[in-house]
């Protein structure tokens, strides 16, 4: 049966030099994630009326804060998560170690990126929110920062095909394993996914800044914007995924029903992911309603491998759970090992997930947009996708990634689990406030607290935001204690392993699956498929006319 | 346990939501038009002033029960701030940005639209009852996004 395992059966641990690198990445990201939660908490008091953050060092407006917010949590958290994460994985699905110069290099640029954009946000030169749309124009170094960030990930991915292409020649004809396949589909996607930012940043907005041009085009830019801006959400995602699918089987006794499954689900991220950026642009001017609602048909087509995602989880849960003594049609549940703090936290963060994943499609639903574009409502979504199912179930891998890093035990699992509890019941209470205030005309990203147009209607449903995050600030606050007490003091253990999971079905050594592996048809057909979506508005926009000045109104 | 049976019964039972949603909204879009603002026009946002119809921002009556009000978001102030239109008229409202990117919210209805430098955004509404409306920027225009609204009263 160890054909059914998704991983290198033989065993494999990166050399301690590698290790290192990976777990400093790792450490970056939560550091990252503690800076934005401490603005984010910011963020919350505001609308519930109070206001701290004239109380913090180096903070001058509440939309500075945003951005810092913003930046650390969406993008230098997820960025660090993800490259030391998925570099792990791959190395351990393949068995190979990693170039080391390419490692050092990924970590390095992520630093540099995060360094640059740090200045420019906190001397204030980049209120601009990390959409920055132009023509609001940040200082150079903030999209030098950020482009830093990104071609840290595209190292990332560079270093993830060397190990699968020495991987291939050593293993002539045989099956990726999936732990690895995972890990690399996810980076590929991200790969094209990224090409809208990365055009719209190096060729426009960092010129433009400098002085180099004298105008943008405020349409185009956002598109380019949102080429990108959709499908990182998946980029967020996936190496949550990978954990769903290849080690939350595991830690809760069960298997993984179909390796096939696994690799189809991913393969229908990288095909549809993309091709939907126009969703966050249903209110824009300049763009017709044909394509915008071929933008939404296909929003909706990439919901369909979440949901697969969720059978396939719930299904090993529940056969892991019936192992344990679990019966009837529903009571199995209380028998998953919930005493576990990195499945219980994962668990929460998916059932937080259900609840972003719908309000997810309500914001995608076309004209229906228009009662929820810009509201609060769009807050509260996403903090139940990135800010909970991504960040809860990150906080949830490290309780067992951060042990296997530094051999050493989990300070405190009782903390941990109460942890992910108290999360999880925070963002319940800050989403449903949020999402309350949004659906009575309560605008995001804005200073609330400070609005002459401030509606009495909105004082609960701000209450209730405040509430909430502050327990979601308590519970992340805990985290990073846990985490930190288990790096500096945790009880020294044996080197350990991964948590990976068999599967029932393992991957046919024949047969049309077989050619899954290919990555290469995906990629043509996704860029068919963007060609199609995105081509026309492309055709009439370019070559931009560059025309709007740069304005510094922060 | 029966898994394929029930993978492809839950899977089916998602997709055939997902259709029927996309098919209510393709109702609200054909059937009762709701439409999402579209192409309405360029033009070049350094020579806004001087470009008709937004070098005289303002309401105006362009044919019995037919209103167009031209609107000019700019940090941090709409023009004209206060807008006046009848109730049961057909309000065409043609509205851009003169720097940075601004929001058009209009509290209690479905407007809901983006204030581009550079596009023409056109939304087309019918008041049918007495009352103000608030009318929010709902998109981050720097440090004083905050104060940014009007009003619209229909009479």
């Amino acid at each position: 049966m160890s054909s059914a395992v998704v991983h290198d059966p033989r065993g494999f641990a990166l050399p301690e030099s590698q290790r290192a690198i990976i777990r400093w990445t790792i450490y970056l990201g939560f550091i990252a994630l503690a800076v934005g939660v401490v603005n984010g908490l910011g963020q919350a008091l505001n609308y519930a009326g109070i206001d701290i953050l004239r109380f913090f060092p180096g903070m001058r407006t509440y939309y500075q804060g945003l951005t810092v917010h913003g930046v650390f949590n969406a993008l230098i958290f997820t960025f660090s998560f993800s490259n030391g994460f998925l570099l792990l994985t791959t190395a351990r699905g393949l068995g190979r170690k990693c170039n080391d110069t390419l490692l050092m290099a990924m970590l390095a640029t992520l630093v540099l990126g995060g360094l640059l954009a740090s200045f420019a946000m906190f001397t204030g030169r980049a209120s601009v929110l990390f959409t920055f749309y132009p023509p609001l124009q940040a200082h150079w170094t903030y999209y030098l920062g950020l482009v830093l960030a990104v071609v840290s990930t595209w190292i990332t991915s560079a270093t993830q095909l060397v190990m699968l292409r020495a991987w291939r020649r050593e293993n002539p004809g045989a099956r990726v394993p999936l732990l690895a396949f995972l890990s690399i589909a996810t980076y590929v996607m991200w790969d094209i996914a990224s090409a809208g930012i990365a055009v719209e940043v190096v060729f426009f907005l960092l010129p433009w800044s400098l002085g180099l041009v004298s105008g943008v085009d405020p349409l185009f830019s956002r598109t380019l914007f949102w080429f990108t801006g959709h499908p990182i959400v998946y980029f967020w995602l996936l190496p949550i995924y990978v954990s769903w699918y290849a080690m939350v089987p595991k830690q809760a006794g069960g298997k993984l029903l179909s390796d096939t499954y696994a690799r189809v689900v991913f393969l229908m991220f990288i095909l549809l992911s993309i091709p939907v950026g126009f969703h966050h642009q249903f209110t824009d001017p300049g763009i017709s309603n044909q394509w915008k609602f071929a933008h939404a048909v296909l929003t909706f087509a990439v919901f369909f491998p979440s949901l697969a995602t969720a059978f396939s989880v719930m299904y090993a849960l529940e056969i892991g759970a019936r192992r344990r003594g679990g019966t009837g049609l529903a009571a199995w549940f209380l028998k998953v090992p919930w005493n576990d703090p990195s499945l219980s936290t994962q668990i929460l963060a998916m059932f937080a997930f259900m609840l972003g994943g719908i309000t997810g499609l309500m914001n995608a639903s076309f004209n229906m947009n228009q009662v929820v574009h810009n509201t609060a409502f769009i807050p509260g979504h996403f903090h139940m996708t990135v800010g909970t199912a991504v960040a809860l179930s990150a906080m949830g891998i490290a309780y067992w990634l951060v042990p296997y890093l530094t051999n050493r035990k989990l300070w405190s699992e009782r903390i941990a689990v109460v942890q992910g509890w108290l999360y999880f019941v925070g963002v319940l209470i800050f989403a449903r406030g949020m999402i309350s205030g949004g659906l009575m005309g309560m605008p995001r990203r804005t200073l609330i607290v400070a609005a002459p147009y401030h509606k009495p209607d909105w004082n609960l449903a701000a209450a209730l935001s405040g509430v909430g995050g502050t327990l979601m600030f308590v519970a992340a606050m805990m985290c990073f204690f846990v985490l930190a007490m288990t790096a500096l003091f945790g009880e020294k253990t044996e080197p350990g392993d991964l948590p990976l999971a068999e599967t029932i079905e393992g991957p046919p050594a024949t047969g049309w699956t077989v050619s899954l592996d290919r990555l290469g048809y995906s990629v043509a057909a996704v860029l068919l498929l963007i060609a199609l979506a995105y081509g026309p508005f492309l055709l009439h926009h370019f070559p931009p006319k560059l025309q709007s000045p740069g304005y510094t109104f922060f | 346990m029966d898994a394929k049976r029930y993978e492809r019964i839950f899977l089916s039972l998602g997709a055939g939501l997902l259709v029927l949603f996309l098919s209510a909204l393709v109702y609200a879009a054909v059937g009762m038009g709701i439409h999402l603002p579209g192409h309405a026009g360029e033009l070049d946002p350094r020579m806004l002033r001087s470009t008709p119809p937004f070098d005289s921002p303002g309401v105006r009556q362009v044919a019995p029960g037919s209103y167009e009000v031209v609107l000019i978001g700019q940090a941090w102030s709409f023009a004209p701030n206060e807008i006046h239109v009848p109730a049961g008229a057909e309000v065409r409202f043609r509205a851009t940005s003169a720097d940075v990117v601004h929001g058009f919210m209009l509290e209690g209805t479905r407007l809901n639209a983006m204030l581009i430098p550079g596009e023409i955004t056109e939304l087309v509404y019918r008041f049918e009852e007495r009352g103000e409306h608030l009318l929010i920027c709902h998109e981050y225009c720097g440090r004083g996004h905050h104060m940014m609204f009007g009003k619209v009263v229909v009479e």
